[in-house]
């Protein structure tokens, strides 16, 4: 018998970013036993890396702003798959969830007449980011975890969660973990469990996400038995750091770009005038003097084509750098030093001016930053429940980027910040209602505990075997070249052969030295989750044959109207495989679809 | 690429030793990149915290040849590599292992915090702040508690036990965040006077220099909250004031209360 401690509580939260705290609030605030579960420190998550702001239709900057168009922009944006219920709680919801942070004490930029400031970002049709400077995520972080230690949260922070298992009517009942200081196992066992867990872009070599995104709620669910849905879903974000390459892939906010920057090639030109699909053209401005009117008067002019949903912008760069058109590091150049005041730029992109200056040595008030796509964010994720976030296993529910639906192909920036409030807060209401209402117990097989542990621990006890990092390299590799920003159906299918050479080689994993604060053990249990969060985002890709948002096919250049009706769902079947299937997308009612057809203003 | 020498402190709480790393450097890179490096390739167990990778989550903090930095923002040829580069944990917190250390003194020391209790927003339910009111604030919640601060600050680096009654700057700048909080009622200054050790502080300014935020902790935090304690405590004026008008602050022992029970302490229990 494995030595380990097991706790006890109503609700466990896995996860510490926007979501996660927003859920833990919750249950906290119902007077449940709540406790939050996250692999780093408390305020170290994802989230804290979230720059320009959160989307919400407060109209304090435009007052034409409403839900129903942050609606119609958010649908219009993820190119019709995403879930109309989810975008519809989300855009009518988020301003009551920004006005909640003041309340707790955030402090964002300020109008003229004392209310929250908002910008222009890419795909929304006015002025709607709540931010604070281009340090949004981290203003969302320390609030949501002081109010979090203001009602005396439980945190267990360093610790990372293996398995969930089920009692024997089948509903989530416990979590098995190590904590990472000591490599002490844990088991907690809860009424009721939320994944917040973030994003799986650990997995790409070029990537805005940090050693955390590791897809471990995207596993978790998938071996508990949920469903996933739209996996192949990627979103590259279109400004990410080329130079130096030790700091390759990191993000440069679309608040640039929002405040007034736009993107060049090597000969100087503007190119994402060339770049206008037919959704957009008609709010796209085809002329630089229209565009550059528009950032004054978003009524009388069109928005310019920089600021198209990120999808667009990504794939556009990404020709132009083929084309022999690109800088001498492999990007285009974001300009914002001829546009605005050195003064302007300072204030309003300040992390960014930071950024530049000591890492790259570039001065972005006085000359043009180098950026091309980073693997940014899976719109794809955990099937849900729109109103509750309950996933389709009993007791398990989700919310942030590890569920799905809401961005559907594509996400507007800004609408993550917005998703992990709305969500994070109807997930912990779900998962509160679920653990009142439970009428069994909590008991898992023992069996099944010792069977996680033995798997976990079982590379610490072999003498030789594969190095994890060699393994996690060659995942990398295999991602950022097989299942990139261009897919193609043979590429996709070398990947899926690759990625399951790697399941074969994990199982030899050894890691020198105990569990205590074991960097290459951490790893090497992080390892299976990343390799089943990479089969799906494979198989997805092999299965949607059409272009759509962040899913570019090169043998499959255009949308097909029929799979724009169809999400890939993926599940394990009874032998543990993963099975996939298309299901349509729930019909969207006529009023809502009367939204996107009338253009809402 | 160049030629260096990593001479990182390996060991845990009951003792160690520094391992050299014989590594080369490529253009551009920051500490962090080398250590990883390190990690890939020589060294898996390494212990060392990180995330952003940006200088936004303030996890990689230790210190290099004595000197607090985050190593993922400070790049390897700002740093002489004629010599071995010397990479420790943060002195001030107990280690763990290798760079790693238990900074959950930080973490206590925010929860013994009375929290944020906002007066009552406007009749449309929202709050109206000028810009001007909130920038102040604004430069404290730049703080990415890398705890670089608390690790400098000579009152805990020297001195353990000073660590049961002194906050140290982090906090101080979250305390001073309160105070200048357009809308925060709860009155901090006695707790801060009383427990919290402001008056340890003897404004070396040690903690502003490593701030890797550029936040003026001393002059922008420590000095202000040290003159409003005083004035609350010595000032007969403010004193008299206190007693005669309606207090819009909260005494010590009614923040106390309200951090351990908010529902009570509102209700007058």
């Amino acid at each position: 018998m494995a030595d380990f401690e097991a706790i006890e509580f109503d609700v466990v939260v896995i996860g510490a970013g926007g979501a996660g705290l927003r859920a833990a609030i919750e249950a906290k605030q119902r007077g449940l036993r709540a406790a939050i579960v996250c692999k780093s420190l408390l305020g170290k998550a994802h989230t804290v890396m979230a720059e320009g702001g959160a989307a919400a239709a407060m109209g304090n900057v435009w007052s034409e702003d409403n839900w129903k168009v942050h609606f119609r922009d958010t649908i219009r944006g993820g190119k019709m798959l995403g879930n109309w219920r989810m975008a519809q709680l989300h855009a009518q919801e988020s301003p009551d969830r920004i006005h909640e942070l003041e309340a707790w004490g955030a402090l964002f930029d300020r109008t003229k007449d004392g209310k929250i400031h908002q910008r222009d970002f890419g795909g929304h049709r006015y002025a709607r980011l709540a931010h604070v400077g281009d340090r949004t995520g981290l203003e969302l972080i320390r609030t949501l975890q002081q109010r979090a230690v203001a009602l005396d949260t439980e945190v267990f922070m360093e610790t990372k969660i293996l398995r969930l298992l089920k009692n024997s009517s089948g509903e989530v009942s416990a979590a098995v973990g190590y904590q990472r200081p000591t490599g002490k196992i844990v088991v907690f066992k809860a009424k009721s469990f939320v994944l917040a867990t973030g994003g799986i872009g650990r997995s790409w070599k070029y990537s805005t996400n940090s050693w955390e995104s590791t897809g471990d709620g995207h596993a978790l669910a998938l071996w508990a038995g949920a469903d996933l849905i739209d996996m192949e879903c990627m979103q590259f974000h279109p400004t990410g750091m080329v130079w130096p390459l030790s700091v390759r892939g990191l993000l440069v906010t679309e608040g640039v770009r929002g405040d007034g920057g736009v993107l060049r090639n090597s000969e100087g030109k503007r190119f994402m005038f060339d770049y206008i699909p037919q959704i957009f053209a008609a709010e796209t401005a085809d002329n630089e003097d229209e565009a550059d009117r528009w950032y004054d008067d978003h009524i009388n002019n069109r928005r310019p084509p920089e600021l198209l949903p990120r999808d667009e912008v990504a794939r556009s760069i990404n020709a132009e750098v083929k084309a022999g058109r690109g800088t001498p590091h492999g990007g285009v150049y974001l300009d914002i030093a001829t546009r605005r005041s050195a003064d302007f730029i300072q204030r309003q992109l300040p992390s960014m001016y930071h950024q530049f200056k000591e890492l790259a040595g570039v001065d972005i008030t006085a000359e043009a930053m180098e950026v091309g796509p980073t693997c940014h964010y899976i719109m794809g994720g955990i099937r849900v429940d729109a109103d509750t976030a309950a996933s389709t296993v009993p007791g398990l529910f989700a919310a942030g980027e590890v569920a799905g639906g809401l961005h559907g192909a594509n996400r507007l920036g800004g609408n993550s910040l917005s998703d992990l409030l709305v969500f994070g807060r109807r997930a912990g209401i779900g998962a509160s209602d679920y653990a009142e209402g439970r009428t069994s117990g909590t008991d898992v097989d023992s069996a099944e505990i010792e069977s996680v542990i033995a798997e976990a621990q079982a590379p610490l006890t072999r003498e030789t075997g594969e190095n994890p990092y060699d393994l996690q390299r060659d995942l990398q590799d295999t991602m950022q070249n097989l299942v990139g920003i261009i897919r193609t159906g043979s590429e996709l299918v070398e990947a899926l052969d690759s990625i399951n050479s790697l399941k074969e080689r994990v199982k030899t994993v050894a890691v020198n030295r105990g569990p205590s604060y074991n960097p290459g053990w951490n790893l090497a249990t992080d390892l299976p989750s990343m390799l089943s969060v990479c089969t799906m985002v494979t198989m997805g890709a092999i299965e949607r044959k059409e272009s759509r948002g962040g899913h570019t096919r090169d043998d499959y250049p255009k949308a097909d109207a029929e799979l724009g009706k169809i999400n890939f769902v993926q599940r394990l079947n009874d032998s543990g495989e993963v099975l996939i299937s298309p299901e349509s997308l729930p019909e969207m009612p006529d009023d809502l679809k009367a939204l996107l057809e009338e253009g809402a203003h | 690429m160049a030629k260096v020498i990593m001479r990182i402190w390996r060991g845990d709480a009951d003792g160690g030793e520094f391992q050299d790393f014989p590594t080369e450097v490529s253009e551009g890179e920051v500490v962090l990149d080398v250590v990883h490096r390190i990690q890939a390739e020589a060294a898996p167990d390494l212990a060392c915290r990180w995330n952003c990778k940006a200088g936004k989550c303030g996890s990689c903090s230790a210190e290099i040849n004595g000197l607090p930095h985050l190593m993922c923002m400070t790049r390897m040829d700002t740093i002489p590599t004629e010599e071995p580069v010397v990479i420790t944990p943060m002195k001030t917190f107990p280690i763990i292992r290798d760079l790693v250390t238990d900074v959950s003194f930080n973490y206590e020391m925010a929860r013994r915090l009375p929290p944020f209790a906002p007066k009552d927003p406007g009749p449309d339910g929202t709050y109206r702040m000028q810009q001007v009111d909130v920038d102040r604030g604004q430069e404290f919640r730049k703080c990415i508690e890398c705890f670089m601060c608390q690790n400098i600050c000579h009152v805990i680096r020297d001195h353990e036990e000073n660590k049961a009654h002194y906050a140290g700057p982090r906090l101080f700048i979250r305390y001073m965040e309160l105070e200048s909080h357009p809308l925060d009622t709860n009155d901090r200054r006695e707790l801060l006077r009383q427990e919290m050790g402001l008056g340890y502080c003897n404004i070396t300014k040690c903690c502003t220099e490593v701030c890797p935020e550029h936040i003026k902790i001393t002059d922008n935090a420590i000095i202000p909250l040290k003159e409003r304690v005083v004035d609350s405590s010595y000032d007969p004026v403010a004193w008299l004031g206190r007693k005669i008008l309606r207090r819009t602050k909260k005494t010590a022992d009614e923040a106390a209360a309200y951090r351990r029970d908010p529902q009570r302490a509102k209700a007058g229990k």
